[in-house]
């Protein structure tokens, strides 16, 4: 596991109150681990915190997954 | 009561009569205010009357890219924004039929598009408080309206329902959005009336008298307080019962 996999799984699970084996890589932020459109707003202002990159609104609409999300981060940074 | 001690407060507008009356309102319950505006002189001297706590932040809210950057430079100033009361407002009166395009969107411009723009600014630094105050000023005629004024009034409306909409989306972060709905106030705006206007007009009011922009401040300074968290999307209106909405 990287540790920006790591970092990033530890936002979600900190934000979203969800365990941390419910965080897989095809877990919906939204349809698994109960998040509402604006907590994922508030998940994309947390990695662009964490890894100093900036997400744009177009590209954080497709970060949907936590593999999204990792995936995302990982070409950014 | 309506302690704001330790809040940043950013009010748009601030050289005007009702502007100035908000920021010495917030100012006098302990906030930092952010005065901004288009003219500076006016700002530099209500921030030499305020004393400490007060930011001239200028901007001409005309300009997208002077007021897309407002909120960061206000944030710098004072650390935060908490607050943000988009009170700034330009009049361009026509007769509908001969309303032009470039009347319409300058208005629109100033009284919409860039309270859409400073509150989406403020916002990121709100929902990670989780808490923020957004007051929008409206106008009366926003909700009735009124004869030559077919712009102003289109975005005192749109105001209304844009804090609606947005009010719904950030309840849940301890962020408020509420308008406050001015009627005919003492103001530069209305001493351009004449006395003859002014008395026919004072006919519509059943409190028989102009409203003070003190009387407008003191229900900003309610609605941005801790006391008013449980309000949201509401309009506050302040205009001796010329209209009871």
């Amino acid at each position: 596991m990287s540790d920006i996999e790591d970092r990033t799984r530890k936002i979600v699970v900190e934000h979203l109150g969800v365990e941390q084996d419910k965080v897989t890589e095809n877990a919906s932020f939204i349809d698994d681990l109960g998040a509402d459109s604006l907590d994922t707003v508030e998940l994309v202002m947390a990695f662009e915190e964490e890894f100093g990159i900036e997400i744009p609104d177009d590209a954080a609409e497709t970060i949907q997954s936590f593999g999204d999300a990792v995936k995302f981060i990982k070409e950014a940074v | 009561m309506f302690d704001l001690e330790g809040k940043a407060a950013l009010v748009t507008g601030a050289s005007g009569g009702i502007g100035a009356a908000i920021a010495q309102g917030l100012h006098s319950r302990g906030a930092r205010v952010g005065l901004s505006g288009t003219r500076v002189e006016p700002l530099e001297a209500l921030a030499g009357e305020l004393g400490e706590r007060a930011h001239v932040l200028p901007c001409n809210l005309s300009d997208s890219a002077d007021v897309a950057a407002l909120p960061k430079v206000a944030a710098e100033a004072m650390g935060a924004v908490d607050i943000l009361v988009n009170n700034a407002g330009i009049t361009r009166d026509n007769l509908f039929m001969r309303m032009s395009d470039e009347e319409w969107a300058s208005v629109l411009q100033v009284n919409l598009t860039s309270a859409m723009i400073l509150s989406k600014g403020v916002m990121r630094g709100m929902m990670k408080a989780r808490w923020g105050r957004i007051v929008n000023i409206t106008s009366v005629v926003g909700a009735t309206g009124n004869p030559g004024q077919a712009n102003y009034a289109a975005s005192k409306a749109g105001l209304v329902g844009m804090s609606k909409s947005l009010a719904y989306e950030v309840a849940s972060r301890g962020i408020t959005v509420n308008c406050v709905a001015p009627g005919f106030i003492t103001t530069a705006m209305t001493d351009k009336l004449t006395d003859d206007q002014k008395s026919a007009i004072l006919t519509q009011v059943p409190m028989g008298r102009m409203g003070e922009a003190d009387e407008i401040a003191s229900a900003v300074v309610y609605l941005s307080s801790a006391e008013a968290g449980y309000i949201t999307g509401a309009t506050l209106h302040v205009n001796g019962g010329m209209a009871m909405l």
